[in-house]
């Protein structure tokens, strides 16, 4: 990465601004229906939302309402505190970076034209828009010399895509909206782009909408998912982890589809889990002192590690009593996976080695430790009871519910007619725990799986 | 051969005041077009009613439209002007509108997404992508109302109308053949000169984003 002027000096720090949709409504035309219906919706600084959803549910209406490339028929948009529902659209959108399928990148300029098209409508000089553009073409993983003066035709899906993410980014905007944008790459550029998406958002933090219907793709990059059914409703907002161990209602687990307990695999590193110690030998030593070694322990296997504590093999104590030496020969089938490794790839690994563990390398294939089944296992049951961190964002389609916020901490809390007495719908513990196991069809004032502003 | 010869200033003078007549009236049709096509493209209702006038438009007889010109606008070079800017704007109009419309929706939907207004739209992103489909316009106008021109010249100013139509009507006269033919060849390698010119024209003005 090249220094960079405008971009955090610090990783990590939130450069993004809060989003608030406030009873939003899109009718087209006259159609009674609303392609979006009373959308409330908070969208935190600094996180990513992923918008999911069936085909003409409402996702790209409701994310263009946000720049106001759509206008709401209803209702208001909050940006960092400000209502930008009555500004100029154009100076809105100058602020926020905009992406969409296959990049949408103007093929009559270059890739530097292109990222320094909004730079230069904001009157920067041309040295800091060629900086900039450089910069950004590193910060995707484009090398600057031989890109720079290409033109879009010049280069394949991925790449043009990445440039579009360029474009985006190149005003440091705080918000970043995209429609599907990995929709049209094929599914490995599509992988390792969403791979550079979160390498890029940790960086960055900036807030993120992106639209999908890959729900794949909605629990890898999200902090937060949307799933919304026709008219914007939301069925559920909810971490991740929680939209899969916990669905709120069929519509949702039908869209989750099946093996979500497999994709929640997907979402856990081996790093992230706790790693067993194992006894570790070097050929030099006698299977004898391996034996005592592992009795002394209570281990039923040793590790043999090379010089460089690289695993060469994982004999069992029946093995190392009856054999003569510890083997030096580096055994080809050792389920071994890395420190980076989902758990679904460990998983694989160990039902394919039929050891019911596998071996963990960090760095330089060095020998960290074990991972076994088991710990999967109680990994994956901790996950369902989702260690709720700070609270879920606000999200509901009743058209009665307030928002109020917080004046010092810019919190938002959702007041539902349960709530303030005018009561209609079902009384429930003071709104304050969502109910989550309703999925009343149709009825939109108080059927909301998750309404709550705060949880305990 | 002595028929040029004598008259080479002549049919040199006259070649550049039909050249200069295509080219203004070309320029003019192009404004108009391009304008006609941006109030137009947007909406289907109008890009049919565009497309309509430019195939109805072609069919009138330009002889027909010149003599009904005569009548409000008189002799002289404003009918001649504009009748060959009207025929001169219909092949343009059409490829403008075509033009204008092939630019993918995605495109323009970044441009306005990342905060262009509609006008620097237009002019940055969607007319230089249609540019080339309207220089193609250009280069088809320019060859039709090359002829145009010459019967426009002839019955109401200058340029090599005159040879071809005052030779026509002495026909079988002296040199009356001869002049003809030299109307006619200075018409064709003025269209030609013209031509070429439009050609680069398209060299220096197309991306090479749009050419590669
Ligand atoms: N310009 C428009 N005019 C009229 N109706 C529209 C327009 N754009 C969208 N709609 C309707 O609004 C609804 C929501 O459309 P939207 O594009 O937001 O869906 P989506 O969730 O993005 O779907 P997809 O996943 O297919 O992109 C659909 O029923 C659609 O037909
Ligand atoms: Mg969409």
């Amino acid at each position: 990465m090249s220094e960079s002027t405008t971009a955090p000096t610090e990783p990590g720090r939130i450069t993004g601004v809060p989003i608030l949709l406030d009873g939003v409504t899109k009718r087209y035309g006259s159609k009674s229906a609303p392609a979006v219906d009373h959308l409330t919706l908070e969208i935190p600084a600094g996180s990513t939302v992923m918008f999911v959803g069936p085909s003409g549910c409402g996702k790209t209406t409701t994310m263009k309402m946000i720049n106001r490339l759509i206008e709401p028929t209803e209702g208001s948009i909050v940006i960092d505190g400000e209502d930008v529902t009555t500004m100029n659209g154009d100076d809105l959108r100058r602020r926020m970076g905009y992406v969409i399928q296959a990049g949408g990148l103007f093929p009559h300029m270059t890739v530097a034209a292109n990222i320094g098209l909004v730079p230069k409508m904001l009157g920067w000089d041309k040295q800091r828009i060629a900086e900039r553009v450089d910069e950004l073409l590193e910060l995707v993983s484009l090398d600057p010399d031989s890109y720079r003066d290409r033109y879009p035709k010049q280069l394949s899906g991925g790449q043009q895509q990445r440039v579009g993410v360029a474009r985006a980014l190149a005003a440091d905007p705080p918000v970043l909206l995209m429609d599907e944008p990995f929709g049209a790459v094929d599914p490995i550029t599509r992988q390792r782009l969403q791979d550079e998406m979160i390498s890029i958002q940790n960086e960055l933090r900036k807030t993120i909408v992106i639209v999908t219907h890959d729900i794949d793709e909605a629990v890898k990059l999200g902090d937060w998912v949307v799933v919304f059914d026709e008219g914007a409703r939301i069925q559920q907002y909810d971490s991740p982890e929680r939209i899969l161990a916990e669905p709120a209602n069929d519509f949702v687990s039908d869209f989750v589809g099946s093996g979500a307990g497999l994709k929640a695999l997907g979402l856990t590193r081996v790093n992230e889990m706790p790693i067993l110690d194992a006894v570790v030998v070097t050929p030099e030593d006698s299977p004898t002192t391996a034996v005592q070694k592992a009795e002394a322990a209570g281990h039923g296997h040793v590790v043999v590690l090379d010089r460089a504590r690289r695993p060469i093999a994982w004999p069992s104590v029946a093995q190392l009593r009856r054999a003569t030496a510890l083997p030096t020969r580096y055994e080809p089938d050792l389920p071994i996976v890395g420190m980076g490794a989902t758990l679904e790839d460990a998983l694989d690994t160990m039902l394919v080695s039929r050891a019911g563990a596998a071996l963990v390398v960090g760095p330089r294939g060095r020998f960290e430790g074990v991972v076994d089944i088991d710990t999967v296992m109680q990994s994956l049951r901790d996950n369902r009871g989702a260690a709720d961190t700070g609270r879920s964002p606000v999200g509901t389609n009743d058209a009665e519910a307030r928002i109020e916020v917080a004046p010092d901490t810019g919190e938002i809390t959702l007041i539902t007619p349960d709530q303030v007495g005018t009561g209609r719908g079902r009384y429930d513990d003071g709104a304050a725990e969502p109910s989550r196991s309703d999925a009343d069809e149709g009825s939109d004032s108080t059927a909301l799986p998750q309404t709550s502003g705060e949880r305990p | 051969m002595d028929y040029v010869t004598d008259r080479w200033q002549q049919i040199l003078f006259a070649s550049w005041q039909h050249f200069s007549l295509v080219v203004q009236c070309l320029l003019l049709a192009t404004v108009i077009a391009v304008g006609l096509a941006m109030v137009s493209y947007r909406s289907e209702r109008l890009s049919n009613l565009a497309n309509s006038f430019t195939a109805i438009g072609l069919t009138i007889p330009s002889f027909a439209m010149i003599g009904l010109l005569i009548a409000p606008l008189g002799f002289g070079v404003l009918p001649a002007v504009v009748v060959v800017t009207f025929y001169a704007v219909l092949p343009i109009l059409r490829n403008a509108v075509v033009g204008l419309n092939s630019v993918p929706g995605g495109v323009v939907e970044s441009a306005r997404g990342i905060g262009m207004s509609r006008m620097a739209t237009f002019f940055r992103v969607e007319l230089p992508m249609a540019w080339p489909v309207i220089l193609t316009g250009m280069r088809v106008s320019a060859q039709m109302v090359m002829g145009i021109a010459a019967i426009a010249a002839f019955v109401l100013g200058p340029g090599l109308g005159g040879f071809i139509f005052s030779g026509l009507s002495r026909l079988g006269g002296a040199n009356s053949l001869a002049s003809v033919i030299t109307g006619i060849v200075a018409v064709i390698v003025v269209a030609t000169i013209l031509d070429a010119l439009l050609i680069l024209l398209g060299r220096l003005t197309t991306s090479r984003g749009l050419r590669v």
